[in-house]
């Protein structure tokens, strides 16, 4: 029994150290005062994340990342919540279809559908990049927004949409004030895990690159390629705090709306 | 002005190609508590949602108080309804789910206040007011779903088998809640239920419906004592039902001769109670056998099929597997004209 219990709690801790090990790294290499990205870090200084601060091009893409994350999956939830909708309450003719064609950004590796955007879109079309990464960001996050909200619609009785019109709602109505508000939370965590997916999003937007549309990941990539400094792990674990404070502030939102 | 609340006019309500309702003709009196009363699937549930506009008719008219609303939206039609499941809104207090409606009628904010604290009060919720919905009981979970449809002061209330989630007690309370209501306010009430006792016990006129047909329509008296067919006469109790033919007795299972002749060709009932038990010119061999307090039920084996009887709980009881004598007394069959094979 007893040695049963150790082995699972070297499972348990291995597990962590695996999962939380890379970032912790990645802190301690952000923090070096040396010149090369480096572990274990040679002495302690925060010059590294000050200079993340002062590389113009990383300014520059994570605004695109913040642009494409924010507005994309805004656009998904947009196009989304009505389709898990309709798939949830009715029985639309070509559903499973529907569900399908909407899952396929998530099947198709991304290296194709940024190929295939770059050679029969911006190409032939002219559509500039900016527009292009916009679409495809919105369309990988699809998926998320319809997955996600579809399940929160599934937990949900359909009647009380027909209670609320019985009590002098509109359709619409009836969907604002019965529905919305309890699968806010569904929409929430849509956003959550399309902002994220978006913002680290690789394969699609290494094609979508143009002369100063870059975003951040692929930035980043670009710049390790040229300069091999801790800059890149400074703004690594920038990002991860970002992330942690986002889905923190969304879980204290969260939370908080559920007692009020 | 005619006493008719609400008229259906050969309604015809379908779902996709399968008709639910078949040319339903329906009025249902000014202030009248009518029950639909049917097996599930007879088309009574979807009927009462026909009413409030949640399903648009295939074919025919309704009216409510005079006016055709067959294309009225429900929002339009100030019908209230209680579901069977009650459809509270999770997301608000038991206090804003019963002020839900007036707040969409944009009422003022004390009016909005005082109706809904009356109508909670008016079942009895009125110390629950800030929970949430979940965390009330099965029972409090309906009242709550009452009142919220109160409070819109409808002139129709259609309810959805009101009882059937409620424990014994509680469905007292619930039916005398109801007819209170219904003395108090005059409201007209629907209510679908697939239980003969309830609808017998607290409706003023019961239709039965059997596939999306309005079998007999009749005071719960009539339904109870004149059964106009053998499906009418099954669903109130009328458990021992057989054919009469050239003086035998008959039933899917054998047949028996009562040297007796009667005209025609017409199925008899009879309840348990009517089944003259320990004496007879019949035979069956006890199968089941149940206290029921005033009484004991048997289920006999006999060669007519089941036959289920009743003995007062005072006389010997009979014991599983025995032989009874038995007799279907003719003087106390309930004829049921025209649907004899």
């Amino acid at each position: 029994m007893k040695r049963n219990l150790w082995v699972a709690r070297i499972v348990i801790f291995l597990t962590l150290a695996f999962l939380i090990g890379p970032f912790l790294i990645i802190i301690a290499a952000a923090l070096s005062a040396g010149s090369s990205l480096a572990f274990p870090p040679q002495g302690f200084s925060l010059r590294w994340v000050i200079a993340v601060f002062e590389v113009k091009s990383f300014r520059a893409s994570f605004g695109l990342s913040m642009f494409l994350a924010v507005f994309g999956t805004v656009a998904s939830l947009i196009l989304g919540v009505p389709a898990a909708y309709a798939v949830t309450r009715y029985r639309i003719p070509f559903g499973e279809a529907v569900r399908m064609a909407v899952a396929a950004p998530i099947i198709v590796p991304g290296i194709i559908v940024g190929l295939a955007l770059l050679r029969y879109l911006v190409i032939p079309v002219g559509m500039t990049v900016t527009l292009a990464l916009f679409l495809a960001h919105t369309a990988l996050v699809l998926p998320y927004s319809v997955r996600v909200v579809s399940a929160s619609l599934e937990n949900l009785r359909p009647d009380i949409e027909e209670a609320a019109v019985l009590l002098g709602c509109s359709r619409f109505g009836a969907f604002a004030r019965a529905v919305l508000p309890n699968i806010r939370g569904g929409i929430l965590a849509a956003f959550i895990l399309g902002f994220v997916t978006s913002f680290n999003q690789v394969p699609v937007s290494l094609f979508l690159s143009g002369p100063g549309v870059r975003t951040l990941p692929i930035d980043m990539l670009a710049y390790i390629e040229m300069t091999y400094d801790p800059s890149v792990a400074a703004l690594s674990a920038l990002l991860a705090f970002l992330s942690i404070a986002i889905v923190f502030a969304a879980e204290r939102f969260l939370g908080l709306s559920r007692y009020v | 002005m005619s006493d008719d609340y609400v008229v259906l006019e050969r309604l015809k309500l379908a779902y996709g190609e399968t008709v639910a309702v078949h040319d339903l003709d329906l009025a249902i009196t000014r202030g009248e508590l009518l029950a639909l009363l049917g097996p599930s699937g007879c088309g009574k549930t979807t009927t009462m949602r026909a009413i409030a506009g949640l399903l648009a008719p295939a074919a025919g008219r309704i009216f409510i108080d005079g006016a055709d609303v067959t294309y009225t939206p429900p929002s339009k039609r100030n019908v209230g309804l209680v579901f069977q499941s009650y459809a509270l809104f999770p997301h608000l207090s038991v206090f804003e789910n019963v002020a839900f409606g007036l707040r969409i009628k944009r009422e003022p904010k004390p009016s909005i206040d005082a109706r809904s604290r009356a109508a909670l009060a008016t079942v009895g919720l009125e110390g629950f007011a800030r929970r949430n919905p979940a965390e009330l009981s099965g029972g409090q979970q309906q009242r709550l779903a009452l009142a919220r449809s109160l409070v819109m002061e409808p002139k129709l209330l259609l309810l959805d088998e009101p009882l059937s989630n409620l424990d014994a007690r509680l469905r007292l309370e619930m039916r005398t809640e109801l007819q209170r209501l219904q003395l108090e306010t005059g409201v007209t009430m629907v209510f679908v239920t697939h239980d003969q006792s309830e609808a017998l016990a607290l409706a003023d006129r019961i239709v039965v419906m059997k596939d999306g047909i309005a079998v007999q329509t009749g005071t719960p008296e009539e339904i109870y004592n004149r059964p106009r067919d053998v499906f009418v006469a099954d669903f109130v109790g009328f458990d021992n039902i057989l054919y009469f033919r050239n003086g035998m007795l008959t039933s899917d299972f054998g047949s028996t001769d009562t040297g007796e002749e009667l005209p025609g060709s017409d199925a008899l009932a009879w309840r348990p109670a009517e089944v003259i038990l320990g004496s007879g010119p019949m035979q069956g061999r006890v199968i089941g056998a149940s206290f029921a307090g005033q009484y004991r039920e048997y289920v006999l084996d006999t060669g007519l099929g089941k036959i289920k009887a009743q003995a007062p709980a005072d006389a010997p009881p009979h014991t599983i597997g025995g032989l009874v004598a038995f007799e279907l007394p003719l003087a106390k069959a309930h004829r049921l004209p025209g649907t004899g094979k």
